[in-house]
């Protein structure tokens, strides 16, 4: 009996020691916010290093975890985070219902990958309508004539496609099948955009590393995922044909393309969706992941810190963006958005910006 | 000293105090029921009985029905089941009656240990090593063998029903094993002594004797795996390979309502669509309810219910 | 009962021993597998820095789940100050006194659903009680959807548990004037001390694995936690997102946190099954 007690008591003291073991409370530390945003997966890996950087820079704390577009609009909605983020792009009646403002912070590309033996990185050649026809699994085996004829070259083995998609619902699909959408009459009337959608054909995977491992391990597969995880595990992309009818590789410079060539004074909310852009160089699967935020915000201090932090991610942020295989918003963009937090954003009857 | 005949205060604290907390279960329960009733509102509303046997899951056009998760569950779970319990049961009479007690004691620490592996790392180990071996061992020799049955038709893709099914079994063996074994060690030595006096062999005594003697433990052994058989999440997402359809086969995907769950509730922003999951959770409470129901029925045809009294 | 040979008899008996040691060697077997995969791709993560640094984003090296690792033993010891005590008080009340109670039929039939709850219905349950309603994502809430999780295990384990222990035992005590409160804490607690604590146990190890109830609740933090009451490190969300992002640097932390914790709740396991016999 007494060794039980001596043991919780000596529990019960490490518990309090340790719930004070992290404080490195200094002065400053202790009147920094801590930013708290959460929300889609895709821009996890650049919204941390951001923060990183620049808490090292200024000590100011910003949590950003992956819960998932839905969760981050969920979140804002309900106001337990200050900053939500989303793939996809909310319909401007819906923002204002919401009383939340939307702007683009950063831009990737999805990237069709395949495991077909014999075809090394980058030479497979597909145009967007065989690229839906197999998703819809109209075309079912890799030496199908309509694939041959896109790539003469290529000795294509008689082996069955494989799809594989996400069963998570994800703002990758919502990219991905947003393309489909617009390329195909037939995707457009079966399926449709969206995080999660009814497959035609194939297998579900979790998360982009699901597809990844499933696409590797068989043989004729094919799937999509992002830019970083084709590269991180050196799978097999192909090549897309873009709307100017060229066919071009995922790389930095071709997302970039896609996002320069688009119109962001036109759209409204700045709804906008980067998939099927214009341009010679442009990637056809490229989307931007936008941030959330009330109109009206309850803390002026923190806004503020808020928005400086956006702020020098934009003029900053962006060689750490295209280390981790992101694309920074183009400069002219970020003006538009800065002139929307000074019209939009309020805080105590007063404004946050500049 | 004569004992007051009004029951002494102390008792009457304890007693409260303990009630008090059985309240708590149910309130907590009774709250979770509400929750998930609230939540699934529109869905209910919008449709209505056809939801429980639909096989549609389209969240672009926002038509939606339960029938392949359910079907998901409960087949993944009765596999689970079928090859679970009687593990469990047998391992548990090794480590009671026949180790030599350090051996019971090792063996039945490794046991506890598959219950502290996250499930998380179950569904890694399912997807990385587990579903590959299946697919490359297993799935073929079975398409072989037993081909013929609908059960084992189709392409060996490692990621499937069968496979989610044995991972399954893993995670609630430990569970319902640990128990099994602790209900077995109240059997007090002189009830066994007394069936070996009678000459016995020792799987004799054990089915006659002990078992019967702590059926009631043994019962609420499977109920606790049963209940984390349906409830499990993470480690059938991965291997289940979320398909919402229903297929004949064990090797085809399927899923199940805590993977589709898992899979779509962080994503899901339209109303309708977080409704139709929340009627998922719904679902698979009133499905909890009706296995453990239909169980304890079971059990009294057979002659054993839960109140054994010593 | 049947009259038959002794030698069937004897050989029905070698064939469950033989079936029984066949079936501990395939769970053996299925056990060292996960564990021997677990330590390939974890013991490699394994480092100074992954036990004493914070997390750091992909691309910087010398990051650690060291924060992580307070936040969720802070957590997991909360959730099980509260249901540990909550649990064995209530599997009391379903013993002891609920033979006839039709309060404690409904308890144990609201105990037997709560376990088969999806751990994700917990944290959302949790989230609309705590989070929604504080307006932020807390630790505190991640230690109470973890407590919810154990409630119903350490309840029904102790209910059986004590339920194995025989009348006799009880009315002997009783029979020496002992009150009911002091027959149970005493005589009856310590017959079924054993598998009480296996029920403790369970449900630590159940909640150590645990990611779906956390995400809504305490959701995570790169940092330190500072206190209780805003988003708090763990280390099962932390495997999550690790696991599932494209950094093998990431990955091989994830395995490396699964096997701490693992090997932690072996640990607790067999030390508190140590210091139980040691007070025998």
């Amino acid at each position: 009996m007494r060794r039980a007690m001596v043991l919780g008591l000596i529990i019960g003291l490490s518990l309090v020691a340790l719930a004070f073991s992290g404080q490195r409370a200094t002065a400053e530390d202790r009147s920094q916010v801590t930013i708290n945003g959460a929300g889609a997966s895709f821009p996890y890996p650049v919204y941390s290093r951001w923060a990183f950087d620049y808490q090292r820079l200024t000590g100011m704390k910003l949590n950003y975890q992956s819960i998932g577009s839905g969760g981050g609009i969920a979140q804002i909605k309900a106001k337990t985070v200050n900053f939500g983020a989303s793939d996809a792009p909310m319909k401007p009646d819906e923002l204002r219902e919401a009383g939340l403002i939307q702007f683009p912070m950063i831009i990737g590309g999805v990237v069709p990958v395949i495991n077909v033996k014999g075809i090394a990185p980058g030479q497979l050649r597909l145009t967007s309508s065989l690229l839906a026809d197999i998703f819809l699994g109209r075309v079912t085996t890799w030496d199908h004539p309509a694939i041959k004829d896109t790539n003469p070259s290529l000795s294509l083995p008689k082996v069955a496609i494989t799809v594989i998609h996400r069963a998570d619902g994800s703002g990758t699909t919502w990219i991905f099948t947003n393309y489909l959408d617009k390329v195909s009459t037939e995707w457009h009337e079966k399926v449709g955009t969206g995080k999660a959608v009814d497959w035609p054909v194939g297998v579900g995977a979790k998360g982009n590393e699901g597809v990844a491992v499933n696409v590797q391990r068989i043989n004729g597969g094919i799937g999509y995922v992002e830019y970083a995880y084709a590269l991180q595990n050196k799978m097999t992309h192909a090549l897309l044909q873009n709307r100017a009818g060229k066919f071009v590789a995922p790389t930095n410079g071709t997302f970039q393309a896609a996002a320069a060539n688009a119109d962001w004074e036109k759209a409204p909310g700045y709804y906008m969706v980067l998939t099927d852009q214009p341009g010679e160089q442009s990637w056809p699967i490229t989307g931007a992941s936008f941030i959330l935020v009330h109109k009206e915000q309850p803390e002026k201090a923190r806004a503020v810190a808020m928005l400086k932090f956006f702020d020098w991610c934009y003029r900053h942020g962006a060689k750490a963006a295209k280390d981790l295989h992101y694309v920074a918003i183009p400069e002219k963009v970020f003006t538009l958005v800065e002139k929307t937090w000074e019209k939009e954003l309020s805080a105590d009857g007063g404004t946050l910006w500049p | 000293m004569p004992r007051s005949r009004r029951q002494p205060k102390g008792d009457r604290v304890f007693k409260h105090v303990s009630a008090g907390c059985a309240v708590i279960l149910l309130a907590l329960i009774a709250g979770v029921f509400f929750e998930l009733l609230h939540g699934s509102g529109q869905s209910l509303a919008k449709f209505g009985a056809r939801f429980v046997v639909s096989r549609a899951w389209d969240p672009v056009t926002q038509e939606f029905g339960a029938a392949s998760s359910i079907f998901g569950t409960v087949v993944s779970t009765a596999i689970a089941m079928v090859l679970a319990v009687p593990v469990s049961v047998v391992i548990a009479i090794l480590l009671v009656e026949l180790a030599h007690p350090i051996v019971s004691r090792v063996v039945g620490t490794g046991i506890e240990l598959l219950a502290a592996i996250p499930s998380i790392i179950y569904g890694m180990w399912g997807l990385f090593v587990f579903a590959p071996f299946m697919a490359t061992y297993v799935q073929p020799a079975l398409g072989a063998k037993l081909g013929f049955l609908p059960l084992f038709q189709g392409p060996p893709m490692g990621i499937g029903m069968l496979t989610a099914g044995i991972i399954l079994a893993l995670m609630v063996l430990p569970f319902m094993c640990a128990a099994m074994r602790d209900s077995l060690a109240m059997v007090p030595a002189v009830v066994k002594e007394s069936a070996y006096g009678m000459g016995s062999t020792t799987w004799e005594a054990t089915r006659r004797v002990s078992l019967r003697y702590c059926i009631s433990g043994m019962v609420g052994a499977v109920f606790l795996g049963l209940g984390r058989a349906l409830g499990e999440t993470m480690a059938v997402t991965f291997v289940i390979g979320n398909s919402h359809s229903i297929s004949a086969s064990l090797f085809a995907p399927g899923n199940s309502i805590a993977s589709t769950l898992a899979n779509e509730f962080a994503e899901a922003s339209e109303p309708v669509y977080v409704s139709a999951l929340m009627e998922l959770g719904l679902l698979l409470f009133v499905l909890t309810f009706v296995f453990q129901a239909a169980a304890r029925i079971w059990l009294r045809g057979v002659g054993l219910t839960e109140r054994v009294e010593g | 009962m049947k009259a038959r040979s002794l030698r069937s008899r004897r050989l029905v008996d070698r064939a469950v021993k033989a079936l029984s040691v066949s079936s501990a060697l395939v769970g053996l077997v299925a056990l060292g597998w996960i564990l021997y995969e677990v330590v390939k791709r974890g013991i490699g993560a394994f480092n100074l820095d992954f036990f004493t640094k914070a997390a750091t984003p992909p691309g910087v090296s010398g990051g650690g789940i060291a924060n992580a690792l307070v936040g969720t033993l802070l957590m997991t010891g909360l959730a099980t100050i509260i249901a540990a005590p909550l649990g064995v008080l209530a599997g009391v009340f379903l013993a002891e006194f609920g033979r006839r109670s039709r309060l404690a039929a409904a308890a144990r039939f609201a105990s037997n659903a709560l376990i088969g709850v999806p751990s994700i219905i917990v944290g959302l349950f949790v989230y609309g009680l705590l989070v929604v309603t504080t307006g932020g994502f807390s630790g505190y809430a991640g230690a109470a959807a973890l407590a919810m999780i154990m409630l119903p295990i350490v309840a029904r384990t102790a209910e059986d548990m004590l339920n194995l222990v025989p009348d006799s035992l009880r009315e002997s005590a009783l029979a020496l004037g002992a009150p009911r409160w002091r027959t149970t804490l005493g005589v009856v607690f310590r017959a079924a001390k054993s598998g009480m604590l296996t029920g403790v146990l369970l449900a630590i190890a159940r909640i150590s694995g645990e990611t779906a109830p956390l995400l809504f609740t305490a959701l995570n933090s790169p940092y330190w936690s500072r206190s209780l009451a805003e988003p708090t490190p763990n280390l099962t969300v932390t495997i999550f997102n690790y696991a599932m992002s494209p950094y093998h640097e990431w990955q091989r932390m994830a395995w490396g946190a699964s096997l701490l914790i693992t090997a932690g709740v072996l640990v607790i396991t067999v030390s508190a099954r140590a210091l139980l016999r040691g007070n025998r």
